[in-house]
């Protein structure tokens, strides 16, 4: 009787999956790095692996609807004179004009001010546009000092000092040729047309104690009335915290791989920087231990979503949250209702992330003026208020189930860890434990 | 004449008082005393005033100046005139690191020697070093004159967008993208025009050579990975 080998199925490599080969021919056809926006795309620990416990016999509920759960937040006690209030805790996180068009920059200042809350400029410099719809606005201090001005300085109602972001921890901007129309390219004082990659490190002060001087000088400039905030990307949390305090920051922004980016190289995004899960604790046991927590604010951005990630950060210790990649999604970002323009491009909804081509079918990550229109930043910044005001009410109602009247109150006992990952990095229990990784001796 | 002696005011003092000249005020000029390397001196001025710092001063003097004419009589540490958008910065001794980094408009002139990164990242400004400029200078500069009298140190004008630089001496060594360009008839009427309003005289704008950028860098090209 003769042997049949019987047909087996195809299988692929779990190391060499579609992605890989597709990115080693990819390499192989041009020669360049791939570039994109956005953040990580592999899954990492979330807040999506954590839980809330909940009231019970030893902690009882606030009635939905009928107790009060106050969100507000005041950024920049510690030393500005003129502190930010805040409605909610979740600000709009730095995006440039240049990365953005006009009306999307509008949008979210109309979705902002409607909700209570800040929104932030970027690279290039504040538009006329962004300051008169955004309430509050907070200007970026970042390496390239692209249309950076005193004047513009002045007008801002906090600054923000940007050492990192999540996506790049030690990378600078890149924007490039095909997105510099002349508006972009006068306010960077560059010529139309050219790649302009952005500095990683500022030009005239290196390490915490030269920073120390130059927010001296930022606050003798602008008079000691601004909140300053530094803002890192998740490389070293504890000490970048502890070292932002000793220079002198009211607030401090600390944001997570998941944090997006307008374009940087996939290796970058994928493999530099830490989950944004990690961050927190580092950041709040820096904070505790000088003394400053609560008295020097920390903003948890990358990867923010919905009210539970917001009540979460803030039950690991955050004062507020940030939002960019949400934002842009609420307004209208790879947005289904555009399929057969994502297709054309060689992608689809909800993947689209060639942000830095210009060719955005939202009208939003785009410098095209015909695109641009297709964005009406009334409908726009509504939509990204209805997006707050959801998140906002999801972080109470979660609040109120685990008996808080103010969604600071929000603790780590409140919660318990679906992982071992999430456990060790939350430092909150494995659920149906008393126990997290580190803690005692196992 | 408003007098501020920093051994005895405070800093926050004088550069409040600064801030707050009103237009078409007659008590515009302000001297400085004891600065006693003193950081942040001077800085976020926006109006038409006259300072006199009588001494050396610490980082970021007449940072972001915008209008007022400012003379240290001394040197000046890291980021002097940082961001400047307007007016005049004199420094009579050296300067440290960083000076004039990312200015937009007026006039730096420094009558000794400047550190390393002079004129860093520099968007519009114009800067005269009658003495000589450490290494990195003008990395990244976007526009505006660096005109120096004497010698540049290593990498000058790496990565280099618009900005003109003129050097009397010799430079060690030339940055990426950065290379001698022809001194055309506007070029020395440009460093004459510099050298005049700094008070440099007796130098003649034909000893000068032009360096700027071959523009190679401007679009990312794989071939030229090299070069970064």
């Amino acid at each position: 009787m003769s042997y049949v080998n019987p047909p087996t199925p195809p299988r692929k490599s779990a190391t060499f999956d579609d992605a890989t080969l597709a990115e080693i021919r990819r390499a192989a056809a041009t020669g360049i790095y791939d570039i994109r926006g956005g953040g990580t795309k592999r899954k990492v620990p979330h807040f999506d692996d954590l839980l809330f416990l909940g009231a019970s016999m030893s902690r009882y509920p606030l009635e939905g609807y009928r107790e009060r759960c106050d969100t507000n937040v005041v950024l920049g006690t510690r030393f500005a004179k003129k502190p930010i209030k805040l409605k909610i805790p979740i600000t709009i996180a730095g995006m440039s004009f240049g990365s953005l068009s006009a009306p999307a920059k509008e949008a979210l200042g109309r979705g902002a001010t409607i909700a209570g809350t800040s929104t932030t400029t970027g690279d290039g410099g504040m538009t006329p546009e962004e300051r008169v719809h955004s309430q509050t606005l907070v200007y970026q201090y970042l390496p390239s000092r692209y249309g950076m001005n005193p004047r513009d300085l002045r007008r801002a109602d906090a600054i923000e000092i940007v050492i990192g972001q999540g996506a790049k921890p030690g990378g600078g901007g890149m924007l490039l040729g095909q997105k510099i129309s002349d508006r972009v390219a006068d306010m960077r004082t560059l010529p139309k047309g050219i790649d302009q990659r952005s500095a990683c490190r500022h030009p005239d002060w290196t390490g915490p104690d030269d920073l120390e001087i130059k927010i001296l000088e930022l606050r003798e400039i602008t008079d000691w009335e601004k909140p300053i905030y530094v803002k890192v990307g998740g490389a070293r949390p504890y000490y970048d915290t502890a070292l932002a305090v000793k220079a002198g920051a009211d607030v401090i922004v600390v944001d997570g791989m998941q944090g997006g980016t307008a374009a940087t190289q996939e290796v970058f995004i994928e493999h530099v920087g830490q989950p944004t899960l990690a961050c927190i604790r580092p950041a709040v046991q820096a904070l505790q231990d000088l003394g400053m927590h609560r008295k020097v604010q920390l903003i948890i951005s990358g990867g923010i979503r919905s009210g539970a990630d917001v009540a979460k950060a803030l039950a690991l210790g955050a004062d507020a949250v940030s939002i960019g990649t949400a934002a842009l999604v609420a307004i209208g970002d790879n947005d289904p209702r555009w399929e057969g323009d994502y297709r054309k491009l060689g992608t689809t909804a909800g993947a689209y992330d060639d942000w830095h081509e210009g060719k955005d079918p939202a009208g939003i990550t785009t410098q095209e003026p015909e695109l641009a229109k297709r964005l009406d930043p009334v409908t726009a910044g509504r939509r990204l208020a209805n997006y707050l005001a959801v998140m906002t009410l999801e972080a109470q109602t979660i609040a109120r189930a685990n008996g808080k009247s103010h969604v600071h109150n929000l603790e780590p006992e409140d919660l318990c860890a679906l992982t071992l990952e999430a456990a060790a990095m939350a430092q909150v229990p494995l659920a149906g434990t008393s126990w997290f990784p580190g803690k005692g001796t196992f | 004449m408003p007098n501020f002696d920093l051994s005895t005011t405070s800093l926050r003092d004088l550069n409040g008082a600064l801030h707050r000249v009103e237009e078409g005020s007659n008590d515009i000029h302000f001297d400085v005393l004891n600065p006693r390397g003193h950081h942040a001196v001077a800085v976020g001025i926006a109006a038409h005033l006259t300072v006199d710092i009588k001494g050396s001063v610490g980082y970021y003097c007449a940072g972001m100046n915008d209008g007022a004419d400012v003379v240290i009589h001394g040197s000046a540490g890291p980021g002097v005139a940082e961001n400047m958008m307007s007016g005049t910065v004199v420094v009579e001794g050296d300067a440290s690191q960083y000076a004039g980094a990312t200015g937009r408009g007026g006039l730096l002139v420094i009558r000794g020697n400047a550190s390393s990164r002079c004129g860093i990242s520099m968007k519009g400004i114009d800067i005269v070093v009658q003495g000589n400029i450490g290494h990195m200078s003008a990395f990244m500069a976007q526009a505006g004159n660096l005109v120096v009298l004497g010698n540049a140190g290593d990498a000058l004008g790496d990565s280099i967008y618009e900005a003109r630089l003129f050097v009397r001496g010799h430079v060690k060594s030339l940055g990426s993208d950065c290379i001698e360009k022809e001194m055309r008839p506007e070029h020395h009427e440009i460093v004459a025009d510099l050298l005049r309003r700094a008070g440099v005289t007796g130098v003649s704008p034909a000893e000068f050579k032009r360096y700027g950028s071959a523009r190679r860098l401007y679009n990312f090209h794989v071939d030229n990975a090299d070069a970064y």
